[in-house]
């Protein structure tokens, strides 16, 4: 059971901090930067008018950008001592972790906002499909979801942010590479580990098409994420 | 708002951090935990305002045991804890806001709730200062407004004064004993006189045991020993230590008499008395009578730091 009057102050405090701190504006810059610099030189030096780079790019980028915006949300409140007062504050631990999760998903959704511009910019240019695009951009958003909920996880198993940030890149590379080393796998568990990697179930929807499928995988991935950085913060009543 | 404790026992891995405790809190005390470092007095604080949870035993407030109506004590308490945590990049209003919200405060009450507070806490001049750049006085006013925010009825506070200047410390124990009407305090300290100065009880751990119960006068009473009396006379005499010394000693209940120091017609005496003996008044008289004059009488007993001393060194 939650409640969303007790969610609401820990989502709006950590988006605040977001914003409050310089950490946000860089992660968006530097993302929006990368991201800005192949979709010109695609448009004007190869004349491909295309989002393709950009959904190609951006799981990449995420890769880094997760961690950097997840690293802190528990390992610092561990670490300052103020997890202790937001845990004997009337509110579960379920909320917390939802909470922190809704802020940086909303970060993550606005520093992909801005590349929306892209698709207006393609539209006159050329005949965009807009169906695989707006799939895509569901698909990144789940995707980065995903990544989040690792990366909330992690945090919650350490004092250290850079400890945070390390595990969650390890454990979201994982993810991202397992449906590209299936010609090394063991046979057997091929079809096993293409369902687990991420990029598999993202690039199906980045297709267009929206398998029920991929829905699973992603809902039941977050969950078990958000579900495992709760049992973490309850580690403590063990 | 009342608590019972009930056999209390919590280890870390191996080590037995509190072993065994029972005590109950009545609505309006205010208890004074006190121990040495790592006798349990934090880990009992975290197991009350349900941090953690007991390895054994029960803790109910109103009759609501921790455990199972977790949610429902929670909104009982304000805590401050050890340190005193806060966020140093949020300003003040924006923190008691946030805490305000987390209690689940009516929407429309909080902007008044925070006004009351930041009036009471005397935080009118920093109110829009991000928490890291305020002293540490103010951040510990900070912290009591957080944990006053929703007018709990039992207020928990781990070392609330320390760290601060003697000045900042009175301020505290101030604000503490003003809003202590008709609420239930529970605070830990290790300074004594601040035991004396604000609870109305005390409960002295040591390796996890409750070694004594009571009020601090209570305290002092049952664990004194002899008492000392300081004399200062005035008295035209050759050598006080044979013409005063003897005819003090010839009180009765007096043990011994020492002479401390003697300059000009002043000497300054200590008297051994024996335990509950009060003779403050034949000391009176015996000057009176030898034509002395008394310039200063004080009776000393057992401090509460002997008491401490005593229960917590074995």
């Amino acid at each position: 059971m939650i409640e969303l009057p007790n969610i609401y102050p820990i989502f709006r405090r950590e988006l605040r901090s977001y914003f409050n701190s310089p950490i946000a504006y860089v992660v968006i810059v530097v993302f929006l930067a990368i991201i800005g610099w192949f979709f010109t030189s695609n448009l004007f030096l190869i004349n491909v008018a295309s989002m393709r780079i950009v959904f190609e790019l951006v799981p990449l980028i995420f890769l880094f950008f997760v961690p950097a915006i997840t690293m802190g949300l528990l390992a610092e409140e561990k670490k300052s001592g103020t997890l202790e007062l937001l845990t004997t504050k009337p509110v579960r631990d379920l909320e917390i972790v939802l909470g922190k999760f809704l802020a940086a998903w909303v970060l993550l959704a606005a520093a992909l906002a801005p590349t929306l511009l892209y698709v207006f910019t393609l539209m006159p240019l050329g005949d965009i499909d807009l169906g695989p695009v707006i799939t895509g951009y569901i698909g990144l958003l789940m995707m980065g979801g995903v990544y989040i909920g690792i990366g909330i996880f992690a945090s919650s198993l350490t004092e250290n942010q850079i400890v945070a940030f390390i595990a969650t890149f390890l454990v979201v590379l994982g993810f991202y590479l397992m449906d590209k080393v299936l010609i090394y796998a063991p046979e057997g568990f091929a079809s096993t580990m293409e369902f687990l990697a991420i990029d598999y179930h993202f690039s199906s929807i980045a297709r267009g098409v929206i398998d029920s499928r991929n829905i699973i995988y992603f809902v039941s991935m977050l969950g078990f994420s958000l579900l495992l950085a709760t049992a973490s913060l309850e580690r403590r009543k063990w | 708002m009342s608590i019972t404790v009930r056999n209390l026992t919590k280890y870390y891995g191996e080590q037995k951090a509190i072993d065994d405790i029972s005590f109950e809190v009545k609505t309006g005390e205010i208890l004074g935990f006190l121990g040495p470092n790592g006798a349990g007095k934090t880990t009992t604080m975290k197991i009350i305002t349900c941090y953690m949870p007991p390895t054994s035993g029960t803790v109910e407030v109103d009759g609501l045991n921790n455990f199972d109506h977790s949610l429902e004590v929670r909104r009982k308490i304000g805590y401050l804890p050890e340190m005193n945590p806060l966020y140093l990049d949020m300003n003040v209003l924006d923190y008691i806001e946030y805490s305000a919200q987390l209690h689940g405060l009516d929407k429309r009450a909080i902007p008044h709730r925070i006004k009351e507070m930041v009036h009471v806490c005397g935080l009118e001049e920093v109110r829009h200062k991000d928490i890291g750049e305020l002293s540490k006085g103010y951040r510990q006013r900070v912290g009591l407004a957080q944990a006053m925010i929703h007018e709990p009825d039992l207020l928990i506070l781990d070392e609330p004064t320390s760290g601060l200047d003697p000045n900042q410390i009175v301020e505290i124990r101030n604000l503490i004993k003003q809003l202590g009407r008709a609420k239930t305090f529970i605070l830990s300290t290790h300074i004594l006189s601040e035991v004396q100065a604000t609870c109305s009880r005390v409960l002295i751990i040591n390796e996890g045991k409750i070694v004594a119960d009571g009020s601090p006068q209570q305290l002092q009473q049952e664990f004194q020993g002899a008492e000392t009396l300081t004399l200062e006379i005035k008295a035209i005499v050759e050598n006080p230590l044979e013409q005063i010394s003897p005819k003090l000693r010839g009180i009765g209940s007096v043990n011994s008499v020492e002479l401390l120091s003697q300059k000009d017609s002043i000497s300054q005496f200590e008297l051994h008395i024996e335990k509950g003996a009060d003779i403050r008044e034949a000391v009176f008289q015996l000057a009176v009578s030898e034509g002395w004059v008394v310039l200063e009488m004080h009776r000393k007993s057992t401090s509460l730091e002997e008491v401490f001393h005593k229960l917590t060194t074995s």
